[in-house]
């Protein structure tokens, strides 16, 4: 059993969001660094609290591991003259390896002897190695670095302390003027000055001292308390996942208490108050357990023990008062105007510098709102609706509410939009505009709220791409990478009969015709295209098909976007199918061929075999068959028409000389090839696939 | 504790941590942090310690005096320390304890904020202190002033006196606090509040302030131009008011509004780079004096 070694960072309170990634970094690069050290070790522990990063490694050997290799000299008819002498290559060499001629052994390689020695490093004490341990801190890399008094160092926060443990000696270093001790802190009210005897006191002594090193630890503490405080009270609190990371890295000793607030604030929306409690004060909302109804009360968690509670409830109940005040104030004054004076404001808004203010972007989503409608035919009244929906779909951004808590732009909206009088289906779509507000996020469940939030998309990336802002690399400051998959998963989800690339031109000619400046149509046209492109073609990755797929699918345009996946799922699995060998063998040797000839009419006289007029004759019944299946977006159906093409292929392959001497014989077939590929085209580009079948 | 008690506490406190305390600037501005004091001073290498109240002026804030937490005006107590020393949150909380805040019976928390002022190209790291749950000090370590990097490092602590007060007299009303035994804010406040108020949101005269700030630029860029560093700056405190008087009557559009805030920060800047070279020129007197100590 080896000895432990205990590293402890002690700093000012770091911001919670950097606390969890900064102590996995200080984890994998530990064990990094003792592989890198060949110091064996039976196991590495991670801890972390506002205040600390420490790392204990357990059972550390106490050498560094020893390297033993062989040096590879000169072939042995160098290394000895015809006296059997060693030659001056061979001395050299050995020295070299500091060793001497009396080292030498030789073994045979391919069939040439060389000579060899031995050659081994000695590892060095862990105790001589650890004090470099000192390049792992100083390598952890955080969101967001600075620099305090006049230390060059820039770091998380300021470095108060170090503890360097190795059993019960110090392993001597200094981080910016911070020399490395066994000195600790407890917790900064509760807790006293600590001294660690050996690395495994730490968390018992911590503890004592009023300090959870172990972050899971002081989430159960917080779910146990908020529990406690259910089945007392009644009531059901919702656990936000990111909220409870948050809230665990916020202190060291972690105490759960309910508070209450005024029941009149309840009138204010629920929506509102949620935000107000849990982005502002990071309490968690409490609700009726029975219908979920938001419930004047909330749960915080204090960073310390029981004592005097009740006057940090008070307090806590204060501030929660005071903010709960300005939303109610806002919610009531907002309401004492209309609609239209809000649009108004918006001409002063801007959107981007580029594109104009607010009202010009919503001028442009209605046009292309009314666009979509006329698209995909929506009756007279659904038009009337969706149209207003546009036209009143950024109103709230100038309301007090929004203005103070921007996340709930389309949310107000929708709220404020049902007590000024909007039809319902008007009010819904603006809630459903920002949809969905992330990858996996939720769509639109609406007709008019699908419309409205693909067509304001439409404009923030058709207007962008146009105005030089599309995204490079990570950079995506206006999110058009997100709202394009939007889009597309929209379409998924309306299975609406528009081709993905008419929808972007539809936009797309709404800034090239204006007056604002952007990319030369020529340019424009190709980025936009390329980006949606790329978006679609993400989104097929993500549905786990195989890039060869994707490209025979949406080289030529990716079309209906339900359509392209629908294709996309069934060619992946048609590609590894058996059965499906001959018709994708037959549809090859039309395709290899096809490019030499030109499409257009196959002279039915020339015709000359039997097979041929086979083949000419299935595929003039079939091409009709072909195109009601692709149109009707079918594509069993259509892989169904090719694969009774196939026997005729073959049989006109196997039986005809396509490149017939007679030039106008070799035209016909070639023709009649072209219009086949043609056609198998207008589905999918089956050359691009890597068919998959056994043989 | 009333008040001024509160103001003689901290006062005596950061007096007996080695810091001058200074009277508040008197030009117009929208936080201490823009005083000559903290501002020009946490420039440069010389070490500087100081304290002091600034009342601090928000036209946007102005609410006629109904709202019981939001002011035209409120008070700032300010202590800037450069460099800054590595045990100054204890002294910070030291001086908590002076207040009668007794940090076991409360819940007292460092929360991450990072603040920024643009308009004079200024960043800091650091957190807003909690008290529970209540915000009552911005507390930076100054990165970047004037768009130069601090070298070395300015703490600043910022105390909002009225939140404060409000937690300690445990008041829900701003006017309601004691600001001596005899008077209470709304004694001294309430009318200033209401009137400013009317002035800034219906009465001011926007076409005077639209003159009025293009003059003050020029006359920030003239003295600029002459080498007077402090003249210019005070223009440039001048500029800034009439900027958030113009704002807050909504008078500015969120275009025209990055271009006002350049024009600022522009200033800022240039005078930032001339009061260093300037103060490099004399030797970094307080430097040098206190080598010599």
């Amino acid at each position: 059993m080896g000895q432990h070694v205990l590293f402890e960072i002690g700093l000012e309170e770091m911001p919670a969001r950097f606390i969890d990634q900064a102590e996995s970094q200080l984890l994998d690069k530990t064990k990094k660094w003792l592989d890198e050290q060949r110091i064996s070790y039976s196991g590495v522990t991670s801890f972390s609290t506002p205040r600390r990063l420490a790392v204990r490694i357990e059972n550390i050997a106490d050498r560094q591991e020893d390297i033993n290799e062989e040096a590879k000299g000169p072939a042995m008819k160098i290394a000895k003259d015809d006296a059997g002498n060693w030659t001056k290559a061979a001395i050299g060499f050995t020295r070299g390896q500091g060793k001497t001629v009396d080292d030498i052994y030789t073994k045979e390689i391919k069939g040439v002897s060389y000579i060899f020695v031995k050659k081994q490093i000695i590892g060095k004490e862990t105790m001589e190695l650890l004090p470099s341990f000192k390049d792992v801190i100083l390598s952890l890399q955080f969101g967001k670095n600075m620099r305090w008094g006049e230390e060059k160092l820039r770091f998380i926060r300021p470095i108060r302390w170090l503890v360097a443990l190795y059993g019960e000696r110090t392993i001597p270093f200094e981080i910016a003027h911070v020399k490395t001790g066994n000195t600790t802190y407890g917790h900064r009210f509760l807790g006293e000055k600590i001294t660690l005897v050996q690395p495994q006191d730490y968390e018992k002594m911590l503890n004592e001292q009023y300090v959870i090193v172990e972050p899971k630890k002081r989430e159960q503490l917080i779910i146990d308390g908020i529990h406690a405080l259910e089945n007392n009270q009644g009531f059901h609190v919702s656990i936000d996942d990111s909220l409870l990371r948050e809230v665990r890295n916020l202190v060291e000793y972690p105490t759960v208490f309910v508070g209450s607030f005024e029941k009149e604030f309840l009138e204010v929306p629920s929506e509102v108050l949620i935000t107000s409690m849990k982005e502002h004060q990071r309490y968690f909302p409490v609700f009726d357990d029975r219908d979920r109804k938001l419930l004047p009360h909330f749960i915080g968690v204090r960073n310390g023990d029981s004592n005097h509670l009740e006057t940090v409830i008070r307090g806590n109940e204060k501030v929660l008062r005071a903010r709960l005040s300005d939303a109610k104030f806002f919610f009531d004054t907002d309401q004492k105007q209309d609609i239209a004076f809000y649009q108004r404001k918006l001409a002063n808004v801007v959107f981007q510098e580029k594109l104009g203010t607010i009202q010009d972007k919503v001028d442009r989503v209605v046009k292309i709102t009314e666009l979509i409608c006329e698209k995909i035919a929506c009756d007279e009244k659904t038009t009337k609706q969706a149209i207003r929906a546009a036209e009143i779909c950024k109103f709230d951004l100038v309301t007090n509410m929004v203005n103070e808590f921007t996340d709930l732009q389309g949310i107000m909206g929708e709220k404020y939009a049902r007590i000024f009088g909007e039809e319902e289906a008007v009010c819904k779509a603006v809630g459903e505009q920002y949809l969905p507000d992330h990858a996996e996020g939720e769509l639109p469940q609406s007709l008019i709220g699908s419309i409205l939030s693909v067509a304001d998309k439409l404009d923030t990336i058709a207007g962008s791409i146009y105005a030089g802002l599309r995204p490079t690399g990570s950079q995506d400051p206006y999110g058009l990478r997100r709202q394009a998959l939007g889009i597309l998963r929209i379409l998924e989800n309306t299975k609406w009969h528009v081709a993905v690339e008419d929808l972007f031109q539809m936009a797309g000619e709404l800034f090239a015709s204006s007056a604002i400046e952007g990319l030369d149509a020529a340019d424009f046209e190709k980025e936009l295209h390329d980006f949606i492109q790329k978006r679609a073609n993400y989104l097929l990755k993500e549905a786990g098909i195989s890039s060869d797929v994707i490209q025979a699918v949406t080289g030529n345009g990716i079309g209906e976007f339900p359509y392209a996946m629908q294709k996309a799922v069934i060619l992946s699995e048609k590609r590894n199918d058996e059965a499906f060998k001959l018709t994708q063998e037959a549809l090859s040797r039309v395709l290899n061929l096809a490019e030499k000839g030109q499409v257009g009419t196959v002279d039915e006289g020339r015709l000359e075999t039997e097979s041929e007029k086979i083949l000419y004759d299935t595929f003039q019944q079939l091409k009709k068959e072909f195109v009601e299946a692709n149109d009707s977006n079918d594509a069993m159906a259509v892989l169904r028409v090719l694969e009774q093409l196939a026997l005729p292929i073959h049989s006109f392959f196997d039986n005809n000389m396509v490149m017939a001497k007679d030039e106008k014989l070799k035209q016909n077939r070639l023709t009649l090839l072209a219009n086949m590929s043609q056609m198998i085209h207008s589905f999918a580009d089956f050359s691009a696939i890597a068919w998959k079948q056994q043989n | 504790m009333n008040v001024q008690e509160m103001i003689l506490t901290l006062q005596t406190y950061w007096s007996k941590q080695n810091c001058m305390l200074v009277q508040a600037y008197d030009v117009e501005k929208g936080a201490g942090t823009m005083s000559p004091m903290t501002l020009l001073r946490s420039l440069g290498p010389e070490p500087w310690r100081v304290a002091y109240v600034e009342p601090s002026r928000r036209p946007a804030d102005g609410r006629y005096g109904e709202n019981p937490n939001r002011l035209y005006q409120h008070h700032q107590f300010q202590v800037i320390i450069k460099p800054s020393p590595d045990n100054i949150q204890d002294l910070y909380l030291g001086s908590l304890k002076k207040l009668g805040i007794d940090p076991l019976a409360h819940d007292i928390r460092f929360v991450e904020d990072n603040w920024e002022n643009p308009t004079l190209g200024a960043a800091g790291l650091g957190w807003e202190v909690w008290l529970d749950g209540m915000e009552i000090t911005q507390f930076t370590y100054f990165q970047q002033i004037g768009g130069l990097e601090a070298n070395p490092v300015t703490v600043e602590l910022t105390y909002g006196i009225e939140r404060l007060a409000s937690y300690i007299q445990d008041k829900e009303n701003v006017f309601d606090l004691q600001w001596s035994d005899d008077f209470t804010l709304r004694d001294i406040f309430y009318q200033p509040e209401y009137e400013h108020s009317k002035y800034t949101f219906e009465e001011s005269d926007e076409t005077m302030l639209f003159e009025l700030f293009g003059m003050y630029e020029k006359e920030a860029k003239r003295t600029m131009h002459k080498g007077l560093i402090f003249p210019a700056y005070d223009y440039v405190l001048k500029c800034s008011h009439t900027f958030n008087l113009l704002d807050a009557k909504g008078l500015i559009s969120v275009t025209e509004r990055t271009g006002y805030i350049s024009r600022i920060r522009n200033l800022a800047r240039t005078i930032a780079k001339q009061y260093v070279a300037e103060r490099e020129k004399l030797g970094f007197p307080i430097l040098q004096k206190k080598e010599e100590a």
